[in-house]
């Protein structure tokens, strides 16, 4: 099981550098420097243009500027962004905390309606239910999180006055951040209507973020079940006289868990990219709307920072999803 | 780990504000569009940061609320020399500085935070200087740098300011945020700790409301200084709840969540106005989106052609369908807000047949090929450049002149225009201090009108900068408007642009918010701001 981790640990290091390299490539393709954008149509006279590249260390060639970069960054600093003058690991890890609370939430909805609606799916296979079940997964699935969002505003918060339309607490508390997960750190200080409120806040972000997975999740499970379900030892399992709901729950569901946990996992991804919108749309303090600005203001350190966390915390993510494989199927340890 | 509870204040009042009891604090809760940078108006040019700064921070002279004429701010009254040379400024007594956990104040502002919240931007050596980056851009931009010669403390309360040229819109500059009076005292006090940076982060100031915290893309809370200099002000608590998307910061307003929004989607406008919950305001900005004719190039170096050009155009077709209502058609180069704004000038008329006659005249009668430069980004004086461009070239091909749309990287594309690369060109101008000056010299006198200058058109037109020269260079306000008024006509005769539209800026207030007035600059200002409960 340790060889295991081992190797896979190893495999990270080249992916890491290739995400270097890349975000440094990239934003620096995106034409315009931070100077010029922020200078906009008032234009900067030349000695003062080059004065400030130098002082960013922008006049240096390319390939310095990337070794200085990974140079730092594996000492530990992620450099200051351009823009406030903050430290990029500072910034991330105030920021962060927000986006995971909103993912965690939208994947624990995705999953606990998900995976019962795709079992139940399967169960009642050419059913009602499972028409309507993958009907509407399928429309999740192709709903656009901007549109959805704004329509589900519209309608709880504006028509029905059920939900707050945006932000992540009542402006009526302000709690001092220790975790940054607001609703861990109202409990904490021992502030209960602000708990009601950060959880009154989460439900609409929650559910737009959570539609896609929630979708992918249902189909994902309906198929691994329907597969499992046709197994001969499934038939071996009924023959013996076992009731149905441990045929399923036990005989069935655990071996269809398989594909389900490798697709969470990669929602994971999906999840922290839609995050990016949904956070826009409802005003969600997180590393989300952070990245947006920072492309906008050509803030390297920012978002060649942000990305690179961010993508460290996907690794870390399916590092554990192939580690929990291994938990659920020893024929996978076993293989490498 | 503490909890704050923002006195009796922000308490129910922010989140049932519009329910709230009479005699509970008052919260107005203002929908902001984005995050600042910092809260140093002197380091920073967008009005989202310039905003969040605007509670806390005061200036020697300011803005009339609304308006662009200079009355006394920090300052109760100045003099400037004869020779226009010599500015001195009187502050009040017993101006009171804000506090925080860290500084206390010892005393009351005086000319010693005048002279370093000046020097810190001009003087190289500045122990500041170099603090939060250090670009002040603005400082540069209004050639602070080379116009100030001296800053002199004639007593605790007298400040003289010695300039190396007469300039008159220096009273003007003086007015932005820029020149913010910062807290001398704060700054020691934060430099012997090793935290200088707290000074721009953590604000102090004199300003009618106190900084209470900022959390990072969420929240800026403010509290009403009870020390303010111009009185106590009517509400007791001022939140910015950041809300970056239009629609959400519409949903809020309606919802009860906010009282006063920045920048609608001009689509929702009319929904709006239909809203009895909702008061819409409006106000021509102070801007101007235009096209540069290349005067140095041919065919535009002939008059004829340029005017010719500016009668092919439908330009209230381009303000109708790209503006969408917020924007209205420009014929002169300075916004109609702006004082010495001539009303007298007349438009070209939109007639093709004239146009082609003088193409005609000019030796074109097949017309010509061209190109006609978009800018590749949205813009307040021009939301959509290539929808614009898309539409010019249209009206262009009827009278025979064959138009390519050119696009180029946002810096780049600025950039190649300051150097005359192009032949006819998209760009625009906002006012900074709200003086003609800032137009009329900036963009079109023949001093920018050298390579990678802001004259674009690069007109150098010996009359009108004799105008804008001398209006420069004269304090009498009466005879400057008259020079302003003179050259607005001869832009119109040479007609060096093809003037656009102005924006129209919109704002969404709930029907309890008294007393606020919309700022020509496009800045948002709560002093005097009253809720009805």
């Amino acid at each position: 099981m340790l060889r295991f981790i081992l190797t896979r640990v190893s495999l990270v290091i080249p992916t890491f550098l290739g995400i270097t390299f890349l975000t440094f490539i990239l934003i620096r393709l995106v034409p315009g420097d931070p100077i010029e954008v922020r200078v906009g149509e008032r234009g900067i006279a030349p000695e003062r243009l080059a004065q400030f590249r130098h002082e960013l260390g922008l006049d240096l060639p390319l390939w310095r500027q990337f070794l200085d970069y990974v140079w730092n960054v594996m000492t530990g600093d992620f450099g200051v962004s351009l823009i406030t003058h903050n430290s990029v690991l500072s910034e991330f890890v105030t920021l962060f905390p927000a986006t995971l609370e909103l993912a965690l939430a939208a994947m624990l909805f995705a999953t606990l309606l998900g995976l019962p609606a795709g079992i139940l799916a399967a169960v009642k296979r050419g059913s009602l239910f499972d028409h309507g079940v993958m009907g509407i997964s399928l429309t999740g699935y192709s709903m656009p999180i901007f549109w959805w969002g704004l329509l589900l505003i519209l309608f709880f918060s504006v028509g029905l006055g059920w939900t707050p339309v945006s932000g992540r607490l009542d402006l009526l508390y302000y709690i001092e951040p220790t975790t940054g997960f607001m609703l861990i750190d109202t409990l904490l200080v021992g502030e209960y209507g602000a708990f009601w409120s950060a959880l009154h806040h989460l439900i609409l972000p929650t559910i737009v973020l959570g539609t896609v997975p929630l979708a992918v999740v249902a189909r994902m499970t309906r198929s691994a079940m329907l597969e499992v379900l046709g197994e001969d030892y499934i038939r071996t399992a009924h023959a013996k006289g076992l009731s149905d709901s441990r045929v399923i729950g036990l005989h069935a569901l655990r071996n269809a868990l398989i594909p389900v946990v490798t697709v969470i996992g990669l929602q994971v991804g999906t999840l922290l990219g839609g995050a990016i919108l949904t956070e826009t749309i409802f005003s969600w303090p997180g590393i989300g709307k952070w990245l947006i600005e920072s492309i906008g203001r050509r803030d390297y350190p920012a978002l060649q920072g942000g990305v690179l966390l961010i993508a460290t915390s996907v690794i870390a993510v399916n590092l554990l999803v192939d580690v929990l494989y291994g938990v659920l199927n020893p024929r996978i340890r076993h293989a490498r | 780990m503490k909890r704050i509870l923002l006195g009796a204040g922000l308490g129910m009042a922010a989140a049932l504000a519009l329910a709230a009891p009479a005699q509970a604090a008052k919260t107005l809760v203002y929908c902001s569009e984005g995050s600042p940078e910092n809260f140093n108006p002197a380091l920073n040019t967008t009005g989202t940061s310039w905003d969040a700064s605007l509670p806390v921070v005061s200036t020697l002279v300011q803005f009339e609320r609304g308006g662009t004429k200079v009355v006394p701010g920090l300052a109760e009254s100045w003099t400037i020399s004869d020779d226009g040379l010599v500015y001195t400024f009187k502050l009040r007594a017993g101006i009171k500085w804000h506090s925080n956990n860290d500084f206390k104040p010892t005393r009351d502002a005086n000319v010693d935070d005048v002279i370093f919240s000046i020097e810190r931007q001009w003087k190289k050596e500045h122990p500041f200087h170099k603090v939060s980056g250090g670009a002040y851009d603005y400082f540069a931009d209004m050639a602070m740098p080379t116009l100030l010669k001296s800053v002199e403390k004639i007593d605790n309360l007298t400040v003289k300011i010695t300039l190396n040229e007469v300039e008159a819109p220096f009273l003007a500059n003086m007015a932005m945020a820029f020149m913010g009076i910062q807290s001398a005292e704060y700054a020691e006090a934060m430099l012997k700790k090793g935290t200088p940076e707290k000074v721009d982060q953590v604000p102090i100031g004199t300003g009618p409301f106190q900084f209470v915290a900022y959390q990072k893309d969420a929240v800026i809370r403010f509290k009403a200084f009870d020390g303010y200099w111009g009185g106590k002000q009517p509400i007791d608590n001022l939140v910015f709840a950041i809300t970056p998307d239009a629609a959400v910061r519409l949903a809020k307003l309606k919802a009860g969540e906010c009282h006063v929004m920045a920048y609608p989607n001009p689509a929702d406008i009319e929904a709006m106005k239909k809203d009895a919950s909702i008061t819409v305001q409006e106000q021509e900005g102070l801007n101007v989106g235009y096209v540069s004719f290349n005067t140095l190039k041919k065919p535009f170096d002939d008059v004829k052609v340029r005017r010719a050009i500016s009668m092919a155009i439908d330009k209230k077709a381009i303000v109708d369908a790209v503006y969408q209502g917020a924007g209205v058609p420009a014929k002169n180069p300075i916004p109609p807000t702006m004082w010495s704004y001539n009303k007298a000038i007349e438009d070209y008329p939109f007639d093709q047949e004239r146009a082609k006659k003088l193409l005609a005249e000019a030796g074109y009668p097949n017309g010509f090929e061209t190109d006609l430069w978009a800018m590749p980004v949205a813009r307040p004086y021009n939301p959509n450049a290539k929808r614009v461009a898309e539409m010019m070239q249209a009206d262009l091909a009827k009278v025979g002149v064959k138009a390519k749309v050119v696009q180029y990287e946002w810096g780049e594309y600025r950039k190649r225009m300051q150097q005359g690369e192009h032949l006819m060109g998209m760009l625009g101008w906002t006012g900074d201090n709200g003086d003609p000056d800032n137009f009329l010299y900036t963009l079109l006198g023949c001093e920018a009108a050298r390579p990678g200058g802001n004259n674009l058109s690069k007109w150098c037109n010996k009359e009108f900068d004799g105008l804008v020269v001398q209006a420069k260079r004269t304090n009498d306000l009466a005879a400057r408007t008259k020079l302003y008024e003179q050259a607005q006509v001869i832009f119109k005769e040479e007609a060096p642009w093809y003037t656009i539209a102005h924006s129209v800026v919109y704002m969404g207030l709930n029907k309890a918010v008294q007393g606020y007035k919309m700022d020509p600059f496009a800045l948002h200002y709560f002093d005097g701001v009253d809720l009805k409960q």
